[in-house]
């Protein structure tokens, strides 16, 4: 039995039996109604096997709003824990786990895969592309990322969780440390979903700079795509150092190198600077592709061009140089003396001056436009102040010597929540309401959502304010409990009353898209929101060819020109369309490579060998494999487009 | 600059007012480099208040006047392509007052990371400020003194603290005194502090380093240098002596509570060798076989 003693959970309690039992019961319930209603060969064909980018986009989609869920019900847990003073809700390791996964899981997992989702589902119709460049390559980039996120998401049940940080600091996160496998499954799931990172990153780069519809230039993209151009070469450069550091922290664990010890010329701080030497750009791939949504929907709801196209485009290729220059803000406190801190502290703060110029350009968007308050345009209007909030106590942390009192507290902890949901999470929600129809054929209900959009604002607001108090007050992050004499206890009250109501609002997403499934109307059309740009010149849902002709661009808003000025966007006629095979491959590979994370972090050595094998097998499979694409017959084409009414 | 500083009055009065009258710590300082630092921060408030009630301001501006409601049913809004003048004054203002936030940053940083003014005519204070799983550890090498989980201090003089750590890297805080500091097993860091006002303040550990993390706290008290003296003599006669094998024991993870000894640990285990900027008085040791520099 000692064998199997490595798989059982450390530090059990009944919340984790009962996610145990859970789980189980999921699992057989999917497994059941799969059967029961014959859908194997569906889910196999067209979802599992599929390399279509709208449906590789929507699998995103899907993953990360269950990842949402996933971290905000750690959250909910931390914030409950910490309400009250002295709670013993939860202990200190099952406290330490719960931050740890909330934030691995709302940034790797929730966040990264809801900006993949847009990525993929829009620029390609943005462009005026049929797919993306390796569409194989992409639907491994999904798989990969998936088995990385279920790899994380087993360890609570299977092993125990990761228990020392999101950021998983040396000497803490090493075997002396932390005992549990945890931070081997924290190495592998960022490992397996961070290589799927970087092959998106290759792919989108080619997809806009080779696949653009003819006409085109690259400053005639929308902002979306500049955007989402600007992060994958962000995350071209940055994944790389997460790959090499991860990499190293896994033979820290499994092979006794020391790298990261403080012993036999180990350095800890080296993983901190390798660590945000990917991690501060990382916030940067977030927010970059969210400022891109905001700019279509504000320019789509003002109905108006948007305003400084240039200096949009100019200040995210700064931000993308700057972005690299200001990781050892992330601990000005190290005691790196005062140049260092001093010329970190200018670029931090020399950041804010082309977000400003974005903020600024968007407030000019709206002016002399002829605003229309949709639920898209909600959650971005609610983004500027809020969002501004955040952004200038950054500036503040920004300045070293008072950082040294902002440090590890709640005011950081404001500070982040501040930008990222506004900043992320608010972009992807705006975008999630904003594509709906292009993606499902019907709107989601706009009553619903700007009830969403508001429960959710002030929730935010709510939730995280107390915390520059609390901060400033001395709370330290990632305590697990207080004495009752420090005073935090109002603060974190009022905090627990915000999560509850983010809670809701997230709730009233799930019933909006519920409700709306069963009662909106499906008769939207292709261009529900009056808009701009290449996406919606093609059927709500998208046919899989995309365009039945190549677009004709000419300016930065060819959809916008066809509609007002009589440009004509699709000249010529017909012709049979290229389209690429389905592949069961990337899938098979994705799980293969879940069996090798898995078989690592537990030290098999037999299975890791064997699934080793298994991965170059699929890749020299595909290496031979004669695999040339499929034609889609005029013949069709002309009964797709007859069908959806064109 | 009357303006300025009502402004920051008013500001200063709603972050009290809301925090129910009794001051937040960081901004309750009680030491030279805690009011620089409290003083950055409220200045920092100050200005971007000021940016934030300009982008407030411009919103509501744009939504009262801009809406469809509020226009003609035919009225097509221009294209717009952005104007060279704008754009200057959206970069040139941010960047001027970035320039400004900069410049006392820089001068800032060479505040905190220097001895505090004013108390030339004493020598420092030196305390060896160490932390094992979960407490702190504070030796005094001139007083040959140590204690656990709480500190002594004399008012109205330099206080000059060496930090490391015997495990997670942790982070030596005491928010009314000053801010904080990392602890690293393999380098010495150096904080300098001062306390101006006797009074008992809360210290901690600010970085998270495992299960007791929550109470990795330790008491501060600072009094007069005679007082001071008074209980260095007091411990010297009462303490028993700080032995290796009782240090040894008392690195083990545990939460204890305080305890004093005469002696200090740097004798047999002494201070990491590399340090970041001030030279300190570690002797060879077995240590330096931990670091290669």
């Amino acid at each position: 039995m000692d064998y199997f003693d490595r798989f059982a959970v450390p530090h059990p309690s009944p919340a984790i039996y009962a996610s145990m039992v859970a789980i189980g019961l999921t699992v057989i319930a999917i497994f059941a109604g799969l059967t029961y209603f014959k859908k194997w060969g569906y889910l196999w064909r067209e979802w599992l096997t599929t390399v279509d980018h709208k449906r590789i986009g929507i699998m995103y989609l899907i993953s990360a709003l269950l990842m949402l869920f996933r971290g905000g019900a750690d959250a909910i847990m931390m914030r409950a824990q910490l309400a009250a003073p002295e709670n013993t809700l939860l202990d200190a390791q099952h406290y330490n786990e719960i931050f740890t996964t909330h934030g691995i899981v709302m940034i790797i997992f929730m966040a990264m895969p809801f900006i993949m989702a847009f990525m993929n589902f829009v620029v390609p119709l943005q462009i005026g592309a049929r797919d993306v460049a390796f569409p194989r390559l992409n639907a491994l980039s999904f798989w990969l990322f998936f088995m990385g996120a279920m790899l994380l998401n087993i360890s609570f049940v299977v092993g125990g969780s990761p228990d020392a940080g999101w950021t998983s600091y040396f000497p803490l996160a090493s075997n002396e440390f932390s005992e549990s496998v945890g931070t081997n499954y924290y190495m592998f799931a960022l490992q397996i979903s961070g290589l799927g990172t970087l092959m998106t990153g290759i792919n989108m780069i080619t997809t806009i700079l080779k696949m653009r519809a003819p006409g085109m230039t690259l400053m005639k993209m929308p902002m979306f795509t500049w955007s989402s151009l600007v992060a994958n070469i962000i995350i071209v450069f940055a994944f790389p150092v997460l790959t090499v550091a991860l990499l190293m922290g896994t033979m820290d664990r499994l092979f006794a190198t020391n790298f990261f010890t403080t012993a036999n010329g180990g350095m800890d701080m080296l993983w901190a600077n390798f660590f945000w030497v990917w991690g501060h750009p990382e916030v940067y791939i977030l927010i970059l592709p969210a400022f891109g949504i905001y700019s279509e929907i504000i320019s789509t709801f003002s109905r108006r061009n948007l305003y400084g196209y240039k200096s949009m485009v100019g200040s995210m290729v700064i931000i993308s140089l700057l972005s690299f220059l200001v990781w050892t803000h992330h601990f000005f406190t190290m005691g790196q003396g005062a140049l260092t801190n001093s010329i970190f502290s200018i670029t931090t703060m020399a950041i804010a001056v082309p977000t400003g110029v974005k903020i600024f350009n968007w407030l000019f968007t709206l002016w002399k436009g002829k605003i229309v308050i949709t639920t898209p345009m909600l959650y971005s209007l609610l983004f500027i102040p809020i969002f501004t909030i955040g952004g200038v106590t950054g500036v503040m942390l920004g300045m070293s010597a008072a950082d040294y009192q902002y440090h590890n507290t709640m005011f950081l902890v404001a500070h982040f929540h501040m930008v990222i949901i506004p900043g992320v999470v608010f972009g992807m929600l705006a975008g999630l309401h904003y594509y709906w129809p292009k993606m499902f054929g019907f709107k989601l209900n706009d009553k619903i959502g700007k009830v969403e959009a508001w429960v959710i604002s002030m929730s935010t607001l709510l939730a995280f304010m107390p915390m520059f108090f609390s901060g400033l007050d001395g709370q330290a992050r990632r305590m697990y409990t207080y004495s009752e004499s420090t005073g935090f206890g109002i603060y974190n009250m009022i905090s627990m009353v915000g999560a509850v109501g983010l809670a809701i609002g997230f709730c009233l997403i799930v019933y909006n898209v519920y409700y709306s499934t069963r009662y909106a109307s499906r008769d939207v059309g292709s261009d529900p929101w009056n808009a701009r740009t290449l996406e919606w010149a093609t059927h709500s849902p998208v046919p899989e060819y995309n365009f039945a002709m190549t677009p004709q661009v000419n300016s930065l808003e060819p959809f916008w020109d066809a509609k007002k000025r009589g440009h004509e966007l699709f000249t010529g006629y017909y012709e049979k369309i290229h389209m690429p095979n389905n592949s069961g491959v990337p899938f098979i590979l994705g799980c293969i490579f879940f069996a090798w994370g898995f078989s690592f972090i537990f030290g098999m050595w037999i299975p890791a060998i064997v699934t080793t094998i298994g991965i170059f097998a699929c890749m020299a499979y595909r290496s031979f494999e004669n695999d040339h694409g499929r034609y889609i017959s005029v013949n069709e084409i002309q009964k797709t487009e007859t069908s959806r009414g064109a | 600059m009357k303006k300025k500083w009502s402004f920051l009055t008013i500001i200063f009065t709603i972050v009290i007012m809301l925090t129910g009258c009794e001051p937040l710590l960081v901004l309750d300082p009680k030491g030279p480099q805690a009011e620089r630092q409290a003083s950055d921060i409220m200045l920092s408030i100050g200005i971007m208040s000021v940016i934030v009630l300009v982008v407030f301001v411009i919103l509501i501006i744009m939504l009262v006047k801009y809406r469809a409601s509020k226009q003609r049913e035919d009225y097509e809004p221009p294209h717009i392509e952005g104007n060279i003048w704008v754009e200057v004054i959206c970069v040139g203002i941010p960047v001027l007052i970035v320039a400004y936030l900069s410049f006392v940053s820089v001068q800032s940083n060479n505040i905190v990371e220097s001895a505090p003014k004013g108390y030339e005519d004493k020598e420092p204070l030196i305390v060896y400020a160490s932390t094992s799983n979960w407490k702190w550890h504070f030796s005094y090498p001139e007083e040959n003194i140590e204690t656990v989980n709480y500190l002594y201090i004399p008012t109205d003089r330099a206080l000059e603290f060496k930090l490391y750590s015997y495990g997670p890297i942790t982070s030596f805080w005491i928010p009314q005194l000053g801010g904080q500091k990392y602890a690293m097993a393999d380098m010495l860091t150096t904080l300098h502090l001062a306390a101006d006002a006797p009074g008992e303040y809360m210290g901690r550990n600010a970085s998270f380093s495992g299960k007791g993390f929550a109470e990795n706290t330790f008491n501060v008290t600072a009094i007069p240098q005679a007082e001071f003296d008074e209980w260095v003599e007091e411990v010297k006669e009462s303490a028993e002596p700080l032995t290796e094998e009782k240090f040894v024991e008392l690195l083990k993870p545990s939460i204890v509570g305080q305890s004093t000894f005469t002696g200090t640990h740097l004798e047999f285990l002494p201070p990491p060798k590399k340090h970041n900027k001030h030279t300190n008085r570690a002797s060879n040791s077995e240590h330096s076989e931990h670091n290669k520099y």
